[in-house]
């Protein structure tokens, strides 16, 4: 009998915290897939953030290292220069990343530091319970936005993939959804290309992954697809906003 | 190689290398910027890691990942810079990472000032961030002590995993006196392989190591706690250091100081001392663990009618002399903590008015 | 025995040098010693100045309200430093461009014009070494020859400026003894 499907190495023999419908668990797959095709299980170290992702090293068989609220990609520097060796990649959300993280991200983006950030932007804070994140859509309700998201009063969504692609600094900023099939696909490329560019110590590189969250959006699962097709897609388009060549 | 004229801000980063440290990550601030304009140049003759980070929250962790990746790591700032640094140092410190962060302090609070102070004492001696934890702290008085205990902090930070602090004030970074630098460090070989997230292939292991600091078991987090508990007693039953001056004397007062105000207070006991007064001094050279035994011991000389704690802050060491001296002396405060160092004369004329 | 010199001027006029290659000729004879600058936006034009202190036994108190000796490089330092010198020291005043004395009788008061002295033999940011050479002849807290070797490694890396610093301390000594 032929093996057609199987847990990649990467990954973890652990059920997730995660809720029903989640896509972390999309992305930790993705992520496993393509640690395992490429080989490099033994030599790399994730870095794990606060936020839903908090326990993300429950769920992987390699070295990883937790971080304080928005503090990965400094870690990840940290990490990286001493051992430029190693495959480093951090893994956060968009409270982590894109609020209390900021500074550490663009930084880390523009000083070109060779490792790999894997930012997942389903516009909400999911661990706090659902409260407004810098890549709420306008409009949308959320705990400490129950009117929707005034955009008059704390600004539009950060584009972060646009934001990080508009440094100097060489770098693959890529923005790409983890809601269907068809762009789960896109996603798995674009991580591999990340880490490509990781092992051929080319660049810094950002993989924006637009997720949903049904818990703290209150709808199913199938709706939060639905819903994060319709309206995230015509605000944080995907594609490929740098490259280094 | 003979003596060299060094700052002492110079002098600590030439020490780190000393070491073996050879991954430096700051932010610059007045007055130790000197550290970082002295290892941008050394560092990569030495084939070593220099990073000037974005802020000081950016370089605390940075240390964090270097640290966890198995690196011998330190950075350098000055008080309001370390505050930024504690959020990191409480996750270094749950993480047990070893790791040397040299505070040289100005005054404050707030942006306060940059000439010299000891106005971080209690922050640097109690556990600094949130959570439970304690660094071991030491405190140098000269630019050769500061090389000394930059040294030494290194095999320090990795026998108890833990983040160790240097505690010099502004005039410690800021001088220069002739230093004679120690050989290389040869430091035993560390377990690092045990616990350091450095790729399973650099261990040559199956199982992945995990750096972390969350405990959402509450029993599991006590059993945290406990555990750390018992290295910062080990550290006080193994690593306290002090300096005892002129406690051979039949001493009416003894003073407990360190650092810079330490020397200060060297100078007003011989001046006295011409005059036929005799006053002891504990100088102690670490923080945490505190020298309490030693400093109770002197107090209780029979000749002592009473301890004062001279510092550059407002009544902080005297919490600790307090502490140990357990109301068998009357221990009081003298100092200044704006910059201005108290004179020999200003703790002369205090010393006698206490008699 | 320990004695402290202060030396202090406009910032660029390289009041810190002088204090460092004091300090390190004191080290190279044996003494104890420490240097210690004033720091921060004082260094940046305003009056700069740093404490030499040479002595036999350790050094306690770096902290110097009263120097022995007072190297002034401009009117500012004169005004604010005069009156700390204790009696019987020397304070040296820079008389290129300071047109003041420092009023105090129980002092060894001496005048050197070193601006000019340093445009004779070339080099206007001699200077310095012209003060730091006059000083240490009308003291003898050192010996000439340790504060020429102290020059000469301060200048390692800069060997062409060694000339004419060691003309500069010379021409300075030559100076005090008139």
């Amino acid at each position: 009998m032929v093996k057609l499907f199987t847990k990649p190495e990467a990954l973890a023999e652990q059920d997730t915290h995660y809720c029903p419908g989640c896509t972390h668990g999309v992305i930790h797959r993705l992520l496993a897939e393509v640690i395992d095709e490429l080989g490099i299980r033994g030599r790399t170290v994730g870095i794990a953030p606060v936020g839903c992702a908090v326990l993300a090293y429950n769920y992987f068989t390699f070295d990883f290292q937790e971080a304080a609220h928005g503090r990965a990609p400094a870690m990840a520097t940290g990490v990286k220069r001493v051992r430029p060796d190693l495959m480093v990649f951090t893994y956060q959300g968009d409270g982590d990343l894109a609020s209390i993280g900021m500074g550490e991200i663009i930084h880390a983006a523009n000083r070109g530091e060779k490792f790999t950030s894997i930012f997942v932007n389903n516009a909400v804070y999911g661990m706090t319970g659902g409260q407004m994140a810098p890549t709420t859509m306008p409009g949308q309700r959320t705990t400490t936005s129950p009117m929707g998201r005034n955009v008059e009063d704390v600004g539009m969504p950060v584009k972060v993939a646009e934001l990080i692609a508009a440094l100097t600094t060489p770098g693959y900023i890529v923005r790409q959804a983890v809601i269907k099939p068809k762009y789960i696909v896109k996603a798995k490329k674009a991580i591999k290309k990340a880490f490509t560019y990781q092992m051929e110590n080319r660049c810094f590189s950002l993989v924006e992954l637009v997720s949903t969250c049904p818990t703290n959006w209150g709808l199913t699962p199938l709706e939060s697809v639905d819903w994060a097709e319709e309206n995230m897609l015509s605000y944080y388009q995907l594609g490929e906003y740098k490259t280094p060549e | 190689m003979g003596k060299v004229l060094m700052k002492g801000n110079e002098a600590i980063g030439e020490a780190a290398i000393r070491a073996g440290c050879l991954n430096y990550f700051a932010y610059p601030i007045t007055p130790q910027s000197e550290v970082a304009e002295y290892l941008t140049h050394r560092l990569p003759e030495e084939g070593g890691v220099f990073l000037q980070g974005e802020s000081e929250v950016a370089v605390s962790y940075m240390i964090f990942g270097a640290a966890a990746a198995g690196a011998r790591v330190f950075t350098t700032s000055s008080s309001p810079g370390i505050s930024l640094m504690s959020e990191g140092i409480s996750y270094i410190a749950s993480a047990q990472c070893p790791a040397v962060f040299v505070n040289i302090m100005r005054g404050g609070p707030g942006l306060g000032g940059i000439l010299p102070s000891q106005a971080d004492y209690l922050q640097a001696t109690k556990g600094i961030g949130h959570g439970d934890f304690r660094m071991l702290v030491m405190a140098p008085a000269s630019v050769q002590e500061a090389v000394e205990m930059t040294m030494a902090a290194f095999p320090l930070a990795e026998k108890y995993r833990n983040p160790v602090m240097i505690l010099g004030d502004g005039l410690i970074g800021q001088m220069m006196e002739p230093v004679d630098f120690p050989e290389h460090l040869k430091t035993p070989p560390s377990n690092k392989n045990a616990w350091a997230t450095n790729g399973m292939d650099t261990r040559q292991s199956e199982a992945r190591n995990l750096v972390k600091s969350l405990y959402l078991d509450p029993e599991q987090l006590n059993q945290h706690n406990l555990m750390l508990k018992a290295k910062y007693e080990q550290m006080e039953a193994e690593e306290v250091k002090a300096e005892a001056y002129n406690v051979d004397k039949d001493y009416k007062i003894l003073i407990v100081s360190y650092g810079t105000m330490s020397r200060v207070c060297k100078t007003a006991i011989m001046q006295l001392k011409q005059e036929g007064l005799e006053i002891g001094l504990i100088r102690p050279q670490t923080l945490f663990p505190f020298p309490g035994e030693m400093v109770l011991q002197a107090a209780t000389k029979d000749s002592c009618q009473a301890v004062v704690s001279i510092e550059m802050s407002m009544g902080q060491l005297v919490e600790d002399v307090e502490r140990y001296v357990k109301g068998q002396r009357p221990v009081s405060w003298f100092g200044k903590c704006g910059g201005e160092v108290p004179t020999p004369e200003e703790i002369i004329d205090h010393i006698k008015a206490m008699l | 025995m320990q004695s402290e010199v202060q030396f202090a001027g406009f910032g660029g006029q390289g009041i810190m040098l002088s204090g460092k290659i004091l300090a390190q000729a004191a080290m190279e004879e044996g003494f104890e010693v420490v240097w210690i600058p004033s720091y921060g936006p004082e260094m940046r034009g305003g009056t700069a100045y740093c404490t030499v202190v040479i002595g036999d036994q350790p050094i306690g108190s770096p902290i110097i309200r009263n120097p022995q000796h007072l190297v002034a490089m401009n009117r500012p330092s004169l005004e604010k430093f005069a009156p700390m010198v204790r009696p019987g020291g020397i304070i040296f005043i820079n008389s290129s461009i300071i047109s003041i004395s420092s009023q105090r009788s129980d002092v060894d008061e001496f005048t050197v014009p070193v601006i000019d002295i340093a445009k004779s033999i070339g080099n206007v940011k001699a200077a310095n070494i012209v003060a730091l050479g006059a000083f240490v002849a009308r003291s003898g807290i050192l010996n000439m020859a340790s504060v020429e070797a102290s020059v000469k490694f301060e200048f390692a890396k800069k060997e062409k400026f060694i000339p004419l610093n060691l003309k500069a301390l010379a021409e300075g000594a030559k100076a005090a003894q008139k």
